[in-house]
């Protein structure tokens, strides 16, 4: 495995961040890889956040948060369309309850002008009102920036992962770099497998991890501070409770806990913002709910606990500056990306432009590929389709007749593509598909989508598992516990 | 696209409701009679339920599930004048009744019918549950997905199980897993009084010594792959956990039995107004929903505890769906006024003190009728009053237990003398009572707990 070939460039990390400057590299004529430890891509900080395309207007002027946020935001409505990813520009509000909160909302109102967010208004409360009936009645004022919007934040990895392997760049999943060392002119990457890669030029975008890789090639830093936020979702059958993605007032630490419709169609709130010493503490907590709930009540008091279905955590990559950081070592030939912390969902294209100025400042080779595509193949989604088309695809392929997920109407026919994609696991179905995801949570479907990725993979169900390493969700056949004769250990 | 077909009578949904359905249907004179189901047999979850308990009332016999179905399946399968469409999902239902419906061989499906039954079933509920904070390891599944993976694929989920909530399917998955040489470390109700009928008590948990905690709630989850215990704690009475109470079980799976919830995504599709309290369409004596000519009946309508009472709800509907579907042949404009004239003269029966829901909720004036129930708890001994008309006196009554109550001429006439003319009244039903003292149990007191 891979110790023949040389790279031009090798990426730690398959998050949004990594996918994005590995797609953006596989325009170029060059030998490309991707090294992601997860089971799949996408697993990282990059599953689990708000999901939201900022506008702009939260950060300071001048700093990399503002500028390539901003430049992200204008880069997402083609982006999502060449590599069909659900994405809404639903918009954004920033709502003042108080007189003192009026102040800070158009003091964000000039920042947002500054940072040259486009098409930004201050609405009155009756207007705002009337955009968003459901609000609490005391908000007096908000600020709308109409080109933010909802994107699914694991499809987008995905499909980039997937646009840059259509066009010859390789991803490797599973593999954790564990050393790097730099001989020659080259980087030497050996992963935990005990293999070695090795590379002309390196970026590190391990998220989370890449203050601990940044040290491994001899960097002296002040590590990433990580940061907890929990998200509680909501049943489909509130959804029309609100349309605008709605911010509080942010508060020094973070942009506040929101009020979020996703990109799948599902309202969701959070997050909560607790700096932890633990990089990978994915737990929900009462406490965490709590203050969750009763915080995004008053902006929407009809907001009811009893509507939530599901909850999950994700933790940032806290920058100690405050701002996006790029380092660079090796005479500019390896590029780390630190603290991409929030809007770094959004910043992401606009991050993958930026390293490959800095690439190509340090010598990598510019020459485009002639026949590179940037559209990824459309994916069926059936709910989606028309009557005729309905038709047309079951004809095709009868597995689309066969619904597997009833709540959210996913068939067979879909979750074999998303296996063919790359899906190797129950959650991995689940986030390209949707199984799994609605009301029932799984109930229903989950026995189902096991036997089709033992089938497809060539594997028993008892090799199958939720998430990789020992997340098995069947632990023995039938019966296998009474051989021998006896009842229980 | 293919053509949209037509039939007298469509019934969606091929379990025990749409069985019984269809060959009350036929009976009653349909001479085309159509069965919907998605799965590639009929039965229903019935073919998952191996043990036995069905069919006590109906057949005077115990049962398993997949018994009980074949006591239908074989005429409905043979039976020219009903048309099978197995592996068929329902997709759209119109307030029209066109149907939309997707088949592997047939492609998009589309069918006009006289008159619909919906018998779609429920599903196992899990909001809430799935928001106990913690992680989200691999390991925690309803009790319905674990009976179908060991009694449908074969395989074990789990060696070592704690349950939540202590609903019937529940516990039959306490005693399967034990059978199957699992351990099942308890069983949790955050109510003070269990969930699940008296006898699956008895008959799944205590003849295994299986302990059972009321009053008490998983309040984490622990694990990081897979499940590696969880903390149970015990509830205050507005269901907050009490500090300090918190107790780790180690287990390597959590199985949520916290109660089903009628599947109702295509009645919402048709505009069918939905009762909060059941989850199910609001109905008339004949299972009629508010939208004339669609009818309802099983799981889908109410959850039901017995499989019995739904043959014989899925009866009323199949037959009431039948008359429907023949008078309307004759003209439509006359049958629509016909129908506006029907609901408009119904009595309302709104459940009062006590009563958590009643179905039907709609009654024409003088039917004779069985009012089905559910009490908001347990109580000793109660008395149902509707309206101030006292109907019956019942003892010992759970929530679990549904209760069946026949309304009788007698009832009507002193209603009447009561209210005049009962058109379009509202009325309520009353369980007036002397309730148990609802105690909490600790943990060393429970039953079944072992020393
Ligand atoms: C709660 C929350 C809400 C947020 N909301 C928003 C929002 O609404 N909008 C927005 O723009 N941003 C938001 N963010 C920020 C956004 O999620 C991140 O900026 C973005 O996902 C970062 O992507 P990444 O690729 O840098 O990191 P990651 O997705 O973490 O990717 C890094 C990858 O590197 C892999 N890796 C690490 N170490 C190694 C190794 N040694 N070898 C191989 N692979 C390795 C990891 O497994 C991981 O997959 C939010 C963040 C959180 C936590
Ligand atoms: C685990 C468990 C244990 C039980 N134990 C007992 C017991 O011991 N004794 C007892 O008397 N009762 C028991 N019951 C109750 C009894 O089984 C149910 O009340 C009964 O099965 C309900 O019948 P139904 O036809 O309404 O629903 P179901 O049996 O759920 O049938 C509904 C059918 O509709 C189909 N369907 C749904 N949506 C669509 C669509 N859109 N298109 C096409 N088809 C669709 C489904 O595939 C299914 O076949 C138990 C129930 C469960 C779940």
């Amino acid at each position: 495995m891979g110790t023949k070939t040389h790279y031009d460039v090798i990426i730690i990390g398959g998050g949004v961040v990594g996918t994005a400057i590995l797609r953006a590299l596989s325009r170029l004529q060059l030998k490309i890889a991707l090294l992601e430890k997860q089971v799949e891509i996408g697993w990282g900080t990059t599953k689990a956040n708000s999901g939201i395309v900022h506008a702009g207007f939260h950060s300071t002027p001048g700093t990399w948060k503002a500028k390539l946020c901003v430049r992200g935001n204008a880069m997402f409505e083609q982006l999502s369309d060449e590599l069909d990813v659900p994405f809404w520009q639903n918009g954004l509000m920033m709502v003042a309850r108080t007189k003192e909160e009026e102040e800070t909302l158009r003091h964000y109102y000039q920042q947002g002008l500054e940072n040259k967010v486009t098409g930004m208004e201050m609405l009155d409360a009756e207007a705002t009102h009337r955009l968003e009936p459901n609000l609490a009645p005391e908000i007096s004022l908000a600020l709308r920036a109409p080109s933010g919007g909802v994107v699914a934040p694991f499809e987008l990895a995905m499909a980039q992962a997937e646009n840059a392997t259509a066009n010859g760049a390789q991803v490797q999943t599973g593999l954790r770099v564990e050393d790097i060392s730099h001989t020659g002119d080259e980087f030497v990457i050996t992963t935990d497998d005990g293999n070695t890669w090795t590379s002309t030029y390196l970026v590190n975008s391990a998220g989370l991890f890449a203050d601990e890789i940044a040290k491994i090639c001899g960097l002296e830093i002040e590590p990433i501070i990580p940061r907890k936020g929990e998200e509680y979702l909501f049943d489909q059958s509130v959804s029309d409770l609100i349309t605008h993605t709605i911010f509080p007032v942010p508060t020094p630490k973070s942009k506040g806990i929101l009020v979020i419709p996703t990109a799948e169609g599902n309202l969701m709130i959070g997050p909560t913002a607790l700096e932890l010493p633990y990089k990978d503490d994915v737990t929900t907590t009462a406490e965490g709910l709590d203050e969750i709930f009763s915080f995004t009540q008053k902006l929407v008091p009809r907001l009811n606990r009893r509507d939530i279905i599901a909850s999950f955590a994700g933790v940032r990559a806290g920058s100690p500056t405050g701002d996006f950081i790029f380092d660079s070592s090796h005479s500019g030939k390896a590029i780390h990306l630190r603290g991409i912390e929030s809007p770094g969902l959004t910043a992401a294209p606009a991050i993958a432009e930026h390293v490959l100025k800095m690439l190509a400042k340090a010598g990598l080779p510019q020459k485009e590929k002639p026949d590179f595509n940037p559209r990824r193949p459309k994916v069926i989604r059936f709910k989606e389709l028309s009557d005729a088309e309905k038709e047309q695809v079951i004809r095709e392929n009868p597995l689309y007749a066969h619904v597997v997920c009833r709540c959210e109407t996913i068939t067979e026919g879909e979750i074999v593509d998303a296996i063919q994609r790359g899906a190797r696991t129950v959650d991995g179905v689940k986030f390209r598909t949707r199984a799994g995801m609605g009301r029932c949570q799984g109930g229903f479907c989950t026995p189902h989508i096991v036997r089709i990725l033992a089938r497809e993979l060539g594997v028993t169900p008892l090799e199958i598992t939720k998430r990789g390493n020992d997340s098995q969700l069947l632990v023995a056949e039938a019966k296998e516990f009474l051989k021998g004769g006896k009842l229980h250990d | 696209m293919t053509k949209t077909r037509q039939t007298d009578v469509a019934i969606i949904g091929g379990g025990p409701a749409g069985l019984a359905a269809a060959i009350a249907a036929r009976k009653a004179g349909a001479k085309h009679v159509t069965i919907l189901e998605r799965s590639h047999e009929l039965g229903g979850i019935l073919q998952q339920c191996i043990h036995n308990g069905f069919g006590l009332h109906r057949f005077q016999e115990e049962l398993t599930g997949p018994e009980y179905a074949y006591r239908f399946i074989p005429e409905v399968q043979k039976d020219p004048g009903i048309e099978l469409y197995l592996n068929t999902m329902v997709l759209d239902l119109s307030s029209q009744q066109e149907i939309t419906a997707i088949h592997p061989d047939f492609g998009l499906v589309k069918l006009q019918a006289r008159a619909t039954v919906l018998a779609m079933g429920c599903r196992e509920r899990t909001r809430g549950a799935l928001s106990i904070p913690g992680t989200r390891p691999a390991g925690v599944f309803t009790a319905g997905t674990a009976q179908r993976f060991v009694n449908i694929d074969g395989y074990m989920p789990g060696k070592k199980v704690v349950i939540l909530g202590s609903g019937d399917i529940g516990l039959i998955m306490a005693r399967r897993f034990t059978l199957e040489g699992a351990k099942v470390e308890a069983v949790v109700e955050i109510m003070p009084y269990p969930a699940g009928l008296a006898r699956n008590i008895a008959q799944c948990l205590e003849d295994f010594d299986i302990p059972l905690y009321l009053s008490s709630t998983v309040t984490t989850i622990h694990g990081k792959d897979r499940v590696e215990g969880v903390t149970i704690s015990q509830v205050d009475d507005k269901w907050q956990p009490i500090p300090g109470t918190g107790r780790y079980i180690s287990c390597d799976t959590l199985l949520l039995s916290v109660g089903l919830i009628p599947e109702n995504e295509l009645s919402q599709a048709a505009n069918i107004p939905l009762d909060a309290k059941t989850g199910g369409a609001i109905v008339d004596e004949n299972r009629e929903t508010l939208i004339p000519g669609i009818f309802a009946c099983g799981n889908v309508l109410h959850v039901h505890d017995l499989v019995d009472y739904v043959s014989e709800e899925a009866e009323i509907a199949g037959e009431a769906a039948t008359r429907y579907a023949l008078s309307k042949a004759d003209a439509d404009a006359k049958a629509n006024e016909r129908d506006k004239g029907r609901k408009a003269q119904q009595v309302v029966i709104k459940p009062g003190e006590n009563v958590r829901y009643v179905l039907p909720q709609r009654l024409t004036p003088g039917a004779e009728a069985d009012l089905f129930l559910r009490v908001t708890q347990p109580m000793e001994a109660i008395t149902l009053y509707l309206d101030g008309v006292m109907l019956a006196r019942k003892r010992q009554v759970r929530p679990s237990e549904m209760l069946k109550i026949r309304l009788r001429p007698n009832h009507w006439e002193n209603l009447r003398q009561n209210r005049g003319d009962l058109d379009g009244k509202e009325i309520s039903l009353t369980a007036a009572l002397q309730p148990t003292q609802p105690t909490r149990l600790e943990p060393e007191t429970v039953r079944g707990a072992r020393p």
